[in-house]
């Protein structure tokens, strides 16, 4: 099982390198794949599918509604279209939209949001994404999935053109470690255990799973046994494996760099709650847009830290020992 | 239910028919026929709406029944022509041309709007078959139907993509910027009709959002313009034929028309926008559009 992880990390990659790269593979590999942007192809990396196949790229200017409607006029025909721009773009101006022709109207569109979390960090909040998986997951027939590091989103794009139905697929700017090996094989859906542990289990995903295996390493030197869980999946939600967490660990944390509120921690909340109650305790922005500045010091100051990690697994193990046990 | 089309014939006049007087006549009879059937689906539900239904009878017949290349026998034909209904409130219309169509029995029309119906409140493409795309949220239409035109392009097919949108959804911001992809990329094969019938929900557009000279502002976005009226039946099947012969630029057909055509208190009154008859005013309606059809009828 540790095969997953390489140790250490492998030197960090821009993950909009690692995106423009697995679209252009995946370009060659299906030609029915359209890809469409808002004008920000330079920034998002998706200007590599256009030097390739110029004749399957399509610029729509800046106008995120006519995106997303544009491409559903091309799913329409057979086509499996990429949209892309900033994730808070999909999720805010183009969301009625998404609810409408890729929720209601079951259209086979998938959402390339870049920019996600605070990634896009000196542009500061208007330019974060910390609601859109709370504004996603609230719509029926949507599926949502976070890739954690570039060898993910190679394995994963190609799943989500698969995909039958509307996907968001939630992209980070910078550069980010390559914590998996290639035995790393994500299934969309599925949930995935990457470091064994009963004391409690950390579920992160994206950019936060790095930080939750560092936050595990850190405590096991403690004598803390933290099981780590990456959800790249976040809807459909994979609830067994959550209800076994907290079956057999007792307590969970969640890890996502998105509010607190309705997200992943937001996800397990709920199944917590109907399915096997255990403490929790959910890492994220604490209901509040953040600011501008370089991405690390913005994750440490809201609460995103490797450190931040490994103080919630202390506070859910204190409260799991305080639990009354029947 | 369908006793209303007496003397119409239901045939199917194929792409490229020439009109004559006696199709005109036939047609025209069968939109009067299809606003006495959406006057009955509506009041028999007491929901829906009415005005911006009957303003495009002739329009869809015209398309439904001559115009479009479809077949209603294989509705997911990967090269029949598309149909975008952006205004998708007025879909009761759709509904009863599509069931003459023959996408569904015309029995089903007395469930539109009524609980585990395929004819939902408004469009749903998985559910009734014949529906491109979900509609009732305004100004979508435009855009998808760019879309749909990049696809056929790029599918190297020769099918058409028609848009009916209504007057009010031009306030809509995204409309204007599918405008602007259409003409960015010279989508020939995209035709949009504009049911110009100068109201809207709480009133004339003129006073809610005025967007005179609208032909002149299509015009300004680079695309080719077309100006009817829209009750006339020749006048829009040469239209249509016109709009196939334009190449490099799409095609916006401006058809002027009335809210509520064919029944006189309804006419050009936004209250008849979603507004519901009563059973006194419902058989008033159905013999004055009764009493409309006998002109068609030889």
């Amino acid at each position: 099982m540790a095969s997953l992880i390489r140790s250490p990390f492998g030197q960090p990659i821009l993950m909009r390198k690692a995106y423009g790269d697995a679209l252009v593979e995946l370009g060659h590999a299906r030609k029915d794949v359209v890809v469409l942007s808002a004008d920000v192809s330079s920034s998002d990396f998706s200007s590599m599918f256009e030097e390739r196949f110029p004749d399957r790229f399509f610029n729509v200017g800046i106008a995120e509604p006519a995106l997303v409607d544009a491409a559903v006029g091309l799913a329409n025909g057979g086509f499996v279209p990429i949209a892309n721009t900033f994730a808070f773009l999909f999720a805010t101006r183009a969301l009625e939209m998404v609810r409408t022709h890729l929720c209601y109207g079951k259209s086979n569109v998938k959402l390339a949001g870049a920019y996600a979390g605070l990634s896009d960090s000196f542009d500061g909040p208007t330019h974060h994404s910390i609601t859109d998986l709370a504004i996603f997951r609230s719509l029926p027939g949507i599926t949502i999935v976070v890739p954690a590091d570039p060898l993910a989103v190679a394995k994963l794009l190609p799943q989500v053109a698969a995909w039958q139905g509307p996907v968001f697929f939630r992209l980070c700017r910078n550069e980010v470690p390559q914590i998996f090996t290639d035995d790393y094989q994500p299934e969309i859906g599925k949930g995935i255990t990457l470091v064994d542990g009963d004391d409690a289990t950390i579920i992160a995903c994206g950019v936060l799973v790095a930080q939750s295996l560092q936050a595990a390493e850190k405590l096991r030197r403690e004598g803390i046994q933290a099981r780590v869980v990456e959800l790249h999946t976040i809807k459909p939600f994979d609830a067994d494996l959550v209800t076994r967490c907290a079956q057999e660990t007792g307590a969970i944390v969640t890890a996502e760099e998105h509010s607190i509120i309705g997200g992943l921690g937001g996800a397990v909340a709920e199944c917590l709650a109907s399915a096997h109650p255990a403490p929790l305790e959910r890492v994220g922005l604490a209901d509040t847009f953040a600011e501008c500045g370089p991405y690390a010091d913005l994750l440490e100051k809201y609460g995103m830290s490797v450190e931040a990690i490994a103080d919630a697994v202390r506070r859910v193990l204190k409260r799991k020992a305080s639990t009354l046990v029947y | 239910m369908n006793k209303c089309i007496a003397g119409s014939s239901g045939i199917l006049y194929p792409y490229g028919t020439r009109h004559n007087p006696e199709m005109i006549r036939d047609l025209c009879l069968r939109a009067q026929g299809y606003r006495a059937q959406v006057l009955r689906m509506v009041y028999e539900r007491k929901s829906g709406h009415i005005g911006g239904a009957f303003s495009i009878a002739e329009i869809l017949t015209a398309l439904y029944f001559h115009h479009l290349r479809l077949d209603a026998e294989n509705p997911n034909w990967g090269d029949r022509d598309r149909l975008v209904f952006s205004k998708g409130h007025a879909c009761a219309m759709l509904y009863a041309v599509l069931a003459h169509r023959g996408y569904f029995p015309v029995e089903e029309l007395s469930t539109f709007r009524a609980l585990n119906t395929r004819l939902q409140g408004h469009p749903e493409p998985e559910k009734t078959p014949g529906v491109e795309v979900a509609a009732g949220p305004l100004g979508h239409g435009v855009a998808i139907g760019a879309g749909m035109a990049l696809a056929a392009r790029l599918a190297g097919s020769r099918r058409n993509i028609y848009v009916v949108l209504g007057d009010g959804e031009l306030n809509s911001g995204v409309i204007w910027e599918g405008v602007m992809l259409g003409a960015k990329f010279g989508l020939d094969n995209l035709k949009v009709i504009v049911d110009y019938n100068g109201v809207q929900q709480t009133g004339s557009t003129r006073n809610v959002m005025p967007t005179e000279p609208i032909a002149d502002k299509w015009a300004a976005f680079n695309w080719h313009v077309i100006e009817i009226h829209g009750h006339n039946m020749a006048e829009i099947l040469d239209a249509l034929d016109r709009a196939d012969e334009i190449h490099g630029r799409p095609v916006v057909i401006i058809a002027r028309t009335s809210k509520g055509k064919g029944v006189s208190f309804m006419e050009d009154a936004s209250q008849w926008h979603g507004g519901i008859p009563s059973k006194e005013q419902f058989e008033i309606a159905l013999t004055e559009l009764q009493d409309g059809a006998k002109q068609w009828q030889a």
